[in-house]
């Protein structure tokens, strides 16, 4: 499969490659597929991958076994999939080497084993041609298994960035250009004229991925107006929020869409250097783009004259060095000139004066993987979802307290409430919804009563949070929100590049007070004090990193401020989180005196004899939760 | 040798100060920490002053001046992980290895980081040692999984 591909530099050529992809995107014999992004293989699908190679080859059978991308589909991982031929793609979930090697054993005897089955797929749409890739002849039903059609954490998803994602091997370009990949880059450079794609993106409206909703076409007609020998685009896959993995996920399931994009992009603003900028906590997104860009190489995709056309473009790959500020753009640009990533004044903005003071267009891994889709089906026909203001899909890594964790992808203008209750399958059984916080440290949280908030730039705005690079993190009531608050500012106070004196010390000062807040030892003037710190600290930070600093505070003191006032004035941490003021008890009459606790109590603070009520002794507890971890019949109680 | 192999890296590089991160990110990866020499010998082959190196290597996270262990141990305290006990799993790993706040064991076996999102939000509360992701973890995990790398630091030993 890993072949080097032959150069491609004409219609026929893609048209070639394409044929040579779907034969391995829709083999003749059994194939099985693996997801083997990071979170399938933390979860162990690399031992599944093994498991299902050992089994095949000991049976003799001829099945083409493949990795794959992530669909999406996160709190169901390692995820295997069974297509065979004519039939449709059945998912099984949560698999491991035992139930591997007794797929594979059962599909021998023709048993499909759809206990394990999470759902089928007849068929693929493809945005990028509007056809869709047909897994089964015609429409059928699996007994036993759902469609994906119906279930509802999919129902509602249009998969237009993340439009190959599980679906291919990212390290198959050949499977890339049969889904559509390259055809969008050979129109542009064949039959377009660069001001002609840059009028396309602005007809869609594309806004910005990365958080900000810049008008992506706005931003590229300035740099193609700007007067330079040398201008760069850049893809910021810095992806630094906590509780976001979109861009990760793209990278490393579907690399090639990225740079299609950024070549496409090149082309329009005149640039011959595009950068991709990626987090090095991302050490796979970092391999499957360096062989992503090889590939692209090899086949004549990228380098000199590209599709015998005059244009010439390279793109190379700079790691960062650990630092959330290198997120906003003035920073990333200083950190790939080699200094500390310190943000400068805009004007002039990087689209004038960027990179060694060079026009620079700097986009999300995300706004790039969108546009071979508006080059194929146009402006018009991108800007058909969304709202008024917002246009198009976003994707939201959909985490916390839901049912259904997942990487999802939804038009905008949905409402929160569909993508938690329905999407996520809502908060688990027993718990209640407290608050979802979108946008990462920069955002804030919303409770139930905004939970019909439309999903857009504006809308999220006006709840007191913003869009952000798509984080959702989902809180139920064992979340304590002054613990929130205090992460943040212990984050972001971490973070902070020390440029501006307001953010440096303004979110110390505040992190202090959240954090004697949390012990107890607040006072109820600390609220207002809190609530003038952070908008000083909005009003006089230079970059976007101070400027929605205080958000998170803000946020839940406008939310939440009860909960604030019961850790002030009763010295009580409600949702019982804030280890200052709760206290561990062994309830007499649920305890059965298994002595689970005291093995694992690293503190010594569990007493009791075999068989009789344990006690813990308050004075050397460390509240460290392992008993509670362990304790069968939940006798443990936080108090 | 601290020399020999940073000649090697530096040699790679073209001299410009744009590479100066490259640089010390191989630098780091080799040593697992960034020897003082080889700033030196940073500052005289991109001709930036010592001063500016020492600034960049304190300023990002992925730097350390100091000697990091054997195996990297990166617990995730990111908002998934923390609001699933994340800074409680970071508590147990630093009193497993007799540590009273993040950095490198005696032995120099281990180096413990808190660190900002590792991007499985959905395994959550989450760690990597060295490369290896370990998701869903429980407290009662952590000695046994800490144990596998010891007994491989040992049989390298």
């Amino acid at each position: 499969m890993n072949v080097a591909p032959a150069r491609l530099a004409t219609l026929t050529h893609l048209r070639l490659a394409a044929a040579r992809g779907r034969r391995t995107l829709l083999p003749e014999q059994p194939k099985i597929l693996v997801g083997m992004g990071t979170c399938g293989l933390a979860t162990g699908a690399d031992e599944v991958f093994e498991a299902l190679r050992d089994e095949l080859q000991h049976r003799k059978l001829d099945y083409v076994l493949a990795a794959t991308g992530c669909i999406g589909w996160c709190g169901m991982e390692p995820l295997v999939d069974v297509q065979l031929p004519g039939q449709p793609r059945i998912t099984y979930g949560r698999m491991d080497t035992r139930k591997a090697r007794e797929l594979v054993r059962g599909l021998e005897r023709g048993d499909l084993q759809p206990k394990w089955a999470v759902g089928f797929l007849s068929g693929y749409e493809n945005p990028l041609t509007g056809k869709r890739l047909r897994y089964a002849r015609q429409t059928t039903r699996v007994d036993g298994v759902p469609r994906y059609q119906d279930l509802p954490l999919f129902r509602h998803q249009v998969r237009w960035a993340s439009r190959n994602c599980g679906i291919i091997d990212p390290r198959s370009l050949d499977e890339h250009i049969a889904r559509g990949g390259y055809f969008a880059l050979h129109r542009v450079l064949t039959a377009m004229q660069p001001h002609e794609v840059i009028a396309e993106v602005t007809r869609s409206e594309l806004r910005g991925r990365g958080g900000a909703g810049y008008p992506t076409g706005k931003k590229w007609e300035t740099v193609a107006n700007q007067r330079a020998t040398l201008k760069y685009v850049i893809c910021n896959a810095d992806e630094g929020d906590p509780g976001a993995y979109m861009n990760r996920t793209l990278l490393e399931s579907d690399p090639h869409s990225v740079l299609e994009g950024m070549c496409i992009g090149a082309y329009a603003m005149g640039a011959a250097e595009g950068i991709v900028y990626v987090r090095e906590e991302y050490p796979l997104a970092v391999t499957r783009m360096h062989e992503a860009i090889a590939q692209a190489e090899a086949a004549g995709l990228l380098g000199e004259k590209i599709f015998g056309s005059g244009f010439s473009f390279r793109i190379r790959i700079a790691k960062g060095a650990g630092a959330f500020v290198c997120g906003e753009e003035t920073a990333l640009i200083a950190s790939l000139e080699g200094r500390v990533g310190e943000p400068r004044q805009r004007p002039p903005f990087p689209a004038e004066r960027g990179l060694g003071g060079k026009p620079t267009c700097i986009n999300n891994v995300e706004t790039w993987a969108d546009i071979p889709l508006i080059v194929m089906r146009g402006g018009d026909w991108y800007a058909q979802l969304g709202t008024k203001s917002s246009k198009g899909t976003k994707t939201f890594c959909l985490v916390g307290a839901v049912k259904n964790t997942a990487l999802v992808e939804v038009p905008l203008g949905i409402t929160l409430r569909k993508v938690v209750e329905e999407i996520g399958g809502g908060v688990p059984e027993g718990r209640r919804f407290k608050a979802i916080q979108t946008g990462g440290p920069s955002g804030g949280c919303v409770t139930e009563s905004l939970l019909e908030t439309p999903v857009d730039y504006e809308g999220l705005t006006s709840a007191g949070t913003i869009m952000g690079s798509g984080g959702m993190i989902v809180m139920d009531d064992s979340t304590c929100m002054v613990d929130i608050a205090k992460f943040f500012l212990t984050f972001l106070a971490d973070e902070s590049c020390g440029k501006c004196f307001s953010c440096r010390e303004g979110l110390q000062r505040m992190q202090q007070i959240v954090t004697h807040i949390s012990q107890g030892q607040g006072r109820e003037e600390d609220l207002p004090l809190l609530e003038d710190l952070g908008w000083m600290v909005r009003e006089t930070s230079l970059c976007g990193l101070g400027q929605t600093a205080p958000n998170p505070v803000l946020s839940t003191l406008r939310y939440f401020r009860d909960e604030y006032l019961a850790h002030v004035r009763e010295k009580r941490c409600p949702a019982k989180v804030c280890r200052e003021l709760i206290a561990y008890r062994i309830e007499p009459t649920i305890c059965d005196g298994c002595g689970a606790c005291v093995r694992v109590c690293t503190a010594e603070a569990i007493l009791g004899e075999k068989k009789q009520a344990h006690v813990i002794e308050n004075a050397r507890c460390t509240k460290c939760g392992a008993c509670i971890e362990v304790c069968q019949p939940r006798a443990i109680l936080v108090e | 040798m601290v020399s020999a192999a940073v000649d090697e890296i530096l040699s790679g590089l073209w001299a410009r100060p744009d590479n100066l991160i490259p640089a010390l990110q191989e630098i780091q990866t080799q040593f697992h920490f960034l020897p003082e020499a080889t700033l030196r010998a940073v500052s005289r082959r991109f001709q930036v002053p010592l001063a500016e190196v020492y600034h960049v290597a304190t300023f990002y996270n992925c730097f350390s001046l100091a000697p990091r262990g054997h195996h990297q141990i990166h617990v995730c305290t990111g908002t998934a992980c923390h609001v699933r006990g994340g800074q409680r799993i970071l508590d147990r790993v630093l009193k497993e290895l007799n540590l009273t706040s993040s950095g490198t064991t005696a032995d120099y076996a281990f180096n413990v980081q808190p660190v900002r999102c590792l991007g499985c939000c959905a395994l959550g509360p989450i760690m990597r040692v060295d490369q290896r992701i370990y998701g869903h973890l429980k407290q009662s995990r952590i000695p046994r999984i800490l144990e596998r790398y010891r007994s491989l630091a040992e049989v390298a030993a």
